[in-house]
């Protein structure tokens, strides 16, 4: 049955045209504009004028730039394999324990993961509030006196906080990704090994982890590519009264440059920057997909 | 791994329980306290030592915060858009995912591909030349303009999704009704649709949250006071808490109120969403 096909574009269509226009095109504009000089004059009417890669050159030579860029992908490191290393013991927890165990502990994710992201800020600013914070209180009483200490003063503390919140966060998805890949380990395999007199560590290094290593590397990714974007928690804390020269990641620093201080140019430059980083992660884990579209 | 016959508790069974108990608790201590902090007055929340169980409670909290009269505003706001954004979202990602799942065609590949793309594009590396188009446009602070923009955020992890849905209910079954004397469009919507159902409401679900949940876009282009969406109202609270002594029972109770029918509807479609993300390496 060899027929013109025009249906399957007609379906595409509508997809297409909004994707364009709420992405594609602002994208393009981004492009063009980090090669502008386009700030406030720019905005009440003057038109942008072109620089060419004035505004790239700027940021790769501004020192508080690299401090933002350092910090994110410290920041997203850091994060991402905290993440990933909590959520592998997790799975592993969940696949060992008893079955009521297991339940409770796959809940508890489950509310994690699903509480909105604003609405767990809040929460953990009430944790980790100065005043009358429960944290303060429950390391005063066991012995470290945190009476009255504020996290959010120090940048390294004020960081800390952040990931605290981001693994709290991040950690159900992971889990519950490698706990899939664990399932599919046949325990035939795993007795077998055992009854040959391998020991836990031994299972664990040469079966498990070659066998979930898939999973695993492309959580690590997704949640490079995740913390690497990572606005609302910094934002949020930021807002709860922290200094943010010292604390801007690249999202909140985008946001402050261009939204904020009008500098549109710049803040195009760096967002094409953060695009192609994002692409350049992606292609692996896009790849992986494919293999399975085909 | 299935009890076995002689399976007691082996001590290693035991000391992971265990383990598993104290993350369990470790990982629900937020949502509990939110909860707990909700029903309690501020002196209460304020004390020296804290309040583990909010016994004595009362819905002040809530009351407090309904009666403000911006939370319906917010919520308002936040229907609009999210109701907008859903259904056009559904429509053209259902519609795509036809396309490429039940016809093969030239380009389809590298439309997939470029689906898989712009799922990762960040919110952060775009939302400074999407304020500027919904300015040049006029859209800002517009309920409208917030929801193009979702509908483009959202539609690629949708179109994902609902392909692996459309691709499981097998193409046979619409040509057997043909021969059967169904037309095409009927074929369609009296045998793939409805097995369709389950994959609509999942996607619908998860595309509720997507835009329930967004802050970052909301922030950039919602900012006059009027047209916040719930997540820009519940920041609010945390804004004030900088500068003055923050009631904090009402904090909480706001977040809960945000936060518990998201919950709900989560838990309805969370092992399709798993699934979705990683199921090339999963499966291997």
């Amino acid at each position: 049955m060899k027929r013109i096909q025009i249906t399957p574009y007609a379906l595409l269509t509508p997809a297409i045209v909004v994707l364009l226009a709420a992405l594609a095109y602002p994208v393009g504009w981004q492009f063009w504009t980090s090669l502008t000089k386009y700030g406030l004059k720019q905005q009440f009417g003057q038109p942008p004028e072109f620089v060419g890669a004035e505004n790239y050159a700027a940021v790769f030579t501004n020192p508080e730039i690299w401090g933002v860029i350092g910090r994110s992908v410290a920041f997203c490191l850091v994060n991402a394999v905290v993440t990933v290393l909590i959520g592998m013991g997790l799975a592993l927890l969940m696949n060992a324990a008893a079955k009521a165990a297991r339940l409770a502990l796959q809940v508890a994710m489950l509310l994690a993961w699903a509480m909105p992201v604003v609405a767990a800020m809040t929460v953990w600013l009430w944790l980790f509030n100065w005043h009358h914070g429960v944290i303060n209180w429950l390391l005063t009483q066991a012995g470290v006196d945190m009476t009255g200490h504020n996290w959010l003063e120090d940048p390294l503390s004020f960081y800390f906080v952040a990931t605290v919140i981001v693994v709290w966060m991040s950690v159900p998805f992971v889990a519950f990704s490698i706990f899939a890949g664990l399932t599919q380990v046949a325990p035939e395999i795993l007795e077998a090994a055992e009854v040959d007199g391998a020991t836990g560590w031994q299972r664990f290094r040469t079966i498990i982890i070659p066998m979930i290593r898939p999973v695993l590397m492309i959580v690590l990714l997704l949640q490079v590519i995740w913390d690497l974007r990572v606005f609302t928690q910094i934002q949020m804390l930021q807002d709860a009264g922290a200094d943010y020269t010292s604390t801007n990641l690249l999202g909140t620093f985008i946001y402050r440059t261009g939204v904020g201080a009008g500098d549109f140019g710049m803040a195009a430059a760096m967002s094409v920057f953060v695009l192609v980083l994002t692409m350049l992660l992606s292609a692996p884990y896009v790849r992986s997909l494919m293999k399975e579209e085909n | 791994m299935a009890a076995k016959a002689k399976d007691k508790m082996r001590p290693g069974k035991a000391a992971a329980s265990a383990a598993a108990v104290v993350l369990t608790l470790i990982w629900v201590f937020p949502v509990y306290w939110m909860l707990s902090s909700s029903l309690l007055p501020n002196t209460v929340l304020t004390a020296t030592t804290p309040t583990f169980f909010p016994a004595g409670g009362s819905l002040n909290n809530f009351a407090a915060v309904l009666s403000s009269g911006t939370f319906f505003a917010a919520l308002g706001t936040s229907l609009a858009v999210t109701l907008i954004a859903v259904f056009f979202c559904l429509l053209f990602a259902f519609c795509a995912a036809l396309a490429i799942s039940r016809y093969h065609f030239k380009g389809r590949t590298s439309f997939v591909l470029a689906v898989l793309f712009i799922q990762m594009l960040p919110a952060e590396g775009l939302f400074i030349a999407q304020y500027k188009l919904l300015s040049s446009a006029g859209l800002l602070n517009n309920v409208l303009g917030l929801s193009v923009l979702y509908v483009a955020a959202v539609i690629p992890f949708t179109v994902w999704m609902l392909r692996g849905f459309v691709a499981g209910v097998p193409a046979d079954l619409e040509e057997a009704a043909m021969v059967d004397g169904c037309s095409r469009t009927g074929a369609f919507f009296r045998i793939t649709f409805p097995l369709l159902a389950p994959g609509l409401v999942a996607s619908g679900v998860y595309a509720f949250l997507q835009a329930w949940n967004e802050f970052t876009i909301a922030l950039v282009i919602m900012q006059s006071e009027a047209s916040r969406t719930l997540p820009l109202w519940l920041r609010t609270f945390i804004q004030a808490s900088a500068t003055r002594e923050t009631d904090w029972g009402q904090v909480m109770a706001a977040s809960t109120l945000v936060a518990v029918p998201v919950i709900i509807f989560f838990l309805l479609v969370q092992g399709r969403m798993t699934s979705g993300l990683v199921a090339g390496a999963v499966k291997g």
